[in-house]
């Protein structure tokens, strides 16, 4: 509702950031896309010319990239499932009455501001070290031998690291939502007759729908692109074990120094997020009303 | 009305919720203790919780080692200068689609937001040779258009969501009181979204100071921000715990404290404004 | 000066047609009202002469100058709006001097006129406050008096009144009357309140489904409604209307009578039309009665208010027979 003029007005306004997001998204991408056909190393500059489809096959043919593709899919998925639910459960407990509800808010949000390099550190130098890690001492003390997190269960540790850094998101989305579900409604369940567990089914739950989406949707944009935990933890290994796309497309190109299978990968990492937020959007755009 | 209940559960509530709390909060509280043992302490086979001997020099160290004020400087500038650039950027286009909306705002919104689910490393091996080529490796300019790009999707949605607030009968009355568009914006529009505006640059403050991705592999040791500094700490192990903890500290304190000064309108930025 | 002509206007959003086709002149010193039922188009046709909506089609002149196309802030009109639309972070004097402002008057002269406005609007003592601190009435003076320090060529009112309670609206009303009386500036007045149209304007626009039913002075509309729209919307109580035989009786598809215009009895020798009250609204000055007449169905009867009736009484009603309103099968007068 607005005249012509304010119209031409706002794409004017809307010009710069949509021209700057266009070729942010559109140059790299195209250049990406013609590298991945392309012979390419710095290491070897006598390799060049035309590779048809040798990189991607070389990239999807090696056991490693559907051994990080699954693992990209399990982080994503571990990560998602253990703060979806711990999210909501700490929620629930957060919003009962208790003494320091201010306090304990600022304590459960502190993780997510750490940066990821140093949340890695903590927990590989701090609590996940076989020698003098708190978690060594803690199976000490019960008598039990010190698990070597990162090479016994290499995976499974990028998950708790980035678990640990998103459950305070959840849970504080979960909590707001809580929040602006109306005592009057809860009253009325109440009223009408409905026990805790009905009342979390029927009354709860679907109040927070919404805020579930927003979550999964948030985190999956930022756990796909996973790469300083696993950098300053694992390395990606041992082996290929805790690699992900992301970071088997930087072992690729910057470590390996080889741009046209790097760029391969690379396509190959957008082609699996574009299937990805598909989904997501196709979900989660009906519960954003723009 | 609160609800109300027994003493009783709401003791229990609390010591369930506190021993929650602390346990999620117990990583941070090790960096902060750890920080001030000696290294000795720091990985005695009996860990002790306090500091038996308080001590700064692991600080000292730091600093000598790495150059903790210029890397916090560096942080300091790409996080605030691309979020004041996204801004910039940011508050004509979130004018345009909170007031003067098309039928085709809602797929531009969902396209500007799909860019950032476009994966880094996608993008890593072009950016990284136009950079080189263009000789932005390793400064601190370069870094801060990245961070304005990777963040300005977030900043659109977040001050549309906020603009579309505010009652377009405010900016109406303003154009009849014959203010022209950049009147509007400034006198009214800006000052109006004050709380949102505020929010939205603290936010992007945050996640460009958290990023880890491109600071790590666009930068080396001239424009490194904090991400980078703490990353050279990464493969030295053993007698250095102590040391660890005090760079640890350091990177994350700043933030830290902004962010508990600031969570409350954080929650609402997040979700772009889709959970109050 | 502030005559404000309307030529063939047209607007559409999209395929949906708001405003077919309008034509309105509107002389200068005017107060006229736009009013009608939700959705006619009152509030869109204001909007089109503030120029904060183009027309899809005709001509818009402002003292004779064609505004079709200019930008708001051009037009030299100001506008009060429903919601008041102040500036919240601004004082009520920054919010009156806002216009001033923009039209780079120097800042003596926009002192002066702040004064002044505060001064008439009785807002003097309030003007280091922002707008959140004030009542509804006190809001709506600010928005007055930013309307009025820019002496425009006309004021468009939006529903000003709607947000306020019953007994503050009759005096803004007054007030709002008096400020015209005394500036004699053009104003237009959008509401669906017909009270307010009928107490304020100097003429009427009675607008349904984006056509001028009738344009003409308050009483005009009253006892010569030009159709049975107009007829039904202006009045209150409604006007009560009988189809079938009753109105072929009056040489007429429907007709239609007032409330205050029967006679009523108890006595069944002395009306034309039996029925049983349904309901009596007791407002102390009057009484309205909803008679259930037989064969002719509910019929709203407004009498005095010391007579008192009950649920079932039998009534008896006689129309005055020169104020029966007369409507052809397309609802126009006869």
């Amino acid at each position: 509702m607005a005249t012509a003029q304010t119209r031409n007005l706002s794409r004017l306004m809307m010009a710069p950031a949509v021209i700057v997001l266009l070729i942010w998204m559109i140059v790299p991408l195209v250049m990406t896309l013609w590298f991945s056909f392309q012979n390419y190393s710095l290491i070897n500059p006598m390799m060049t010319g035309f590779a048809g489809w040798a990189n991607y096959i070389y990239v999807i043919g090696d056991p490693s990239f559907t051994q990080s593709l699954v693992n990209t899919l399990i982080l994503v998925g571990g990560v998602l499932l253990i703060t979806v639910i711990g999210g909501i459960f700490l929620a629930l407990l957060l919003d009962q009455p208790l003494w320091g509800q201010g306090i304990l808010r600022i304590i459960v949000i502190s993780p997510f501001f750490v940066m990821p390099p140093v949340a890695a550190l903590i927990w590989k130098n701090g609590f996940m070290h076989p020698g003098y890690g708190m978690l060594g001492h803690l199976w000490k003390a019960f008598g039990l031998q010190p698990v070597d997190w990162f090479n016994q269960f290499p995976l499974f540790s990028v998950i708790v690291i980035v678990a640990w850094q998103w459950l305070p998101f959840a849970t504080l989305i979960f909590l707001t939502a809580l929040q602006s579900l109306s005592e009057e409604q809860r009253e009325a369940a109440e009223m009408d007759g409905a026990n805790a567990i009905n009342r979390f089914y029927y009354i709860i739950l679907p109040h927070m729908a919404r805020s579930v989406t927003i979550v999964i949707l948030i985190q999956t944009i930022f756990l796909l692109g996973i790469f300083a935990e696993i950098r300053v933890t694992t390395g990606g290994g041992p082996g290929y074990a805790s690699t992900n796309i992301a970071f088997l497309v930087f072992r690729t190109g910057i470590l390996s120094n080889d741009i046209g299978a790097g760029s391969a990968g690379g396509v190959v990492a957008v082609i699996i997020a574009n299937i990805v937020a598909f989904f997501l959007m196709r979900a989660v755009g009906k519960n954003l009303d723009a | 009305m609160a609800r109300s209940v027994s003493v009783q559960a709401k003791a229990g509530y609390t010591i369930a919720a506190w021993v929650i709390a602390l346990v999620l909060f117990s990583p941070i509280l090790w960096v902060l203790l750890t920080a001030f043992k000696t290294e000795a302490e720091a990985i005695a086979s009996r860990p002790t919780f306090l500091p038996e001997t308080f001590t700064l020099e692991n600080f000292a160290a730091v600093q000598e080692r790495s150059d903790y004020f210029k890397h916090a400087i560096n942080s300091i500038v790409v996080s605030v200068g691309s979020t004041l650039l996204g801004l910039v950027l940011g508050i004509p286009a979130a004018w345009a689609m909170a007031f003067a909306p098309t039928k085709r705002t809602k797929d531009v919104l969902m396209w500007m937001l799909s860019t950032k689910m476009m994966p880094a490393v996608g993008v890593l091996i072009p950016i990284y040779l136009i950079f080189r080529d263009l000789r932005l490796l390793d400064t601190v300019h370069g870094l801060t258009i990245i961070m304005t790009l990777i963040n300005l999707p977030i900043i659109i949605w977040m001050l549309y969501t906020y603009f579309k607030e505010i009652p377009v009968d405010i900016l109406e009355a303003a154009r009849m009181d014959g203010a022209e568009l950049w009147n509007e914006i400034v006198h009214v529009l800006v000052p109006m979204a004050v709380p949102g505006i505020a929010s939205t640059l603290l936010l992007n403050v945050i996640l460009a100071w958290n990023e880890a991705f491109w600071t790590i592999t666009l930068t080396s040791g001239r424009a490194g921000t904090l991400t980078a500094f703490i990353s050279s700490f990464s493969s030295p192990q053993g007698l250095f715990l102590a040391k660890l903890s005090a760079a640890s500290l350091l990177a994350i304190a700043p933030i830290l404290l902004l962010g508990w000064f600031s969570q409350k309108q954080l929650v609402r930025g997040l979700t772009f404004g889709a959970v109050k | 000066m502030g005559s404000i002509s309307l030529q063939h206007v047209k607007k559409s959003f999209g395929e949906v047609q708001i405003i077919p086709d309008i034509s309105l002149d509107i002389k200068d010193g005017e107060f006229v009202v736009f009013v009608g039922p939700s959705g006619c188009g009152k509030s869109t046709l204001l909007r089109l002469i503030a120029g904060l909506e183009d027309t899809t089609g005709g001509t818009i002149l402002l003292d004779g100058e064609d505004m079709t196309k200019a930008p708001p802030a051009r037009r030299g009109l100001a506008m009060v709006f429903q919601s008041y639309a102040l500036y919240p972070h601004m004082t009520v004097r920054d919010n009156i001097a806002f216009p001033l402002k923009m039209a780079k008057m120097s800042k003596e002269e926009i002192d002066r006129k702040v004064e002044y406005a505060a001064r008439t609007l009785n807002l003097t003592s309030y003007l280091d406050r922002r707008p959140r601190a004030l009542s509804g009435g006190q809001r709506q003076r600010v928005a007055i008096g930013r309307a009025i320090v820019r002496e425009p060529k006309a004021f468009l009112f939006d529903e000003p009144l709607s947000n306020l309670d019953a007994a503050l609206r009759v005096n803004m009303r007054l007030e709002i009357t008096e400020l015209h009386q005394q500036l004699k500036t053009t104003m237009i007045y959008v509401t669906h309140d017909q009270v307010e149209a009928m107490t304020m304007a100097d003429r009427i626009v009675v607008l349904n489904a984006g056509n001028v039913e009738q344009f003409g002075s308050p009483l005009d509309l009253y006892k010569k409604p030009a159709n049975r729209f107009v007829a039904g919307f202006i009045g209150s109580p409604k006007m009560n209307f009988v189809d079938g035989p009753e109105a072929s009786k009056h040489n007429a598809h429907s007709i239609g009578v007032r409330p205050e215009h029967f006679v009523l009895s108890r006595d069944p020798a002395a009306g034309s039309w039996k029925g049983k009250v349904a309901v009596a609204e007791q407002l102390g000055s009057d009484t309205f009665l909803h008679v259930n007449v037989d064969g002719l169905g509910l019929m709203t009867v407004r009498t005095d208010g010391e007579r008192t009736f009950n649920h079932g009484d039998d009534v008896y009603l006689t129309p005055d027979q020169s104020r029966i309103y007369r409507f052809d099968a397309a609802g126009l007068s006869l």
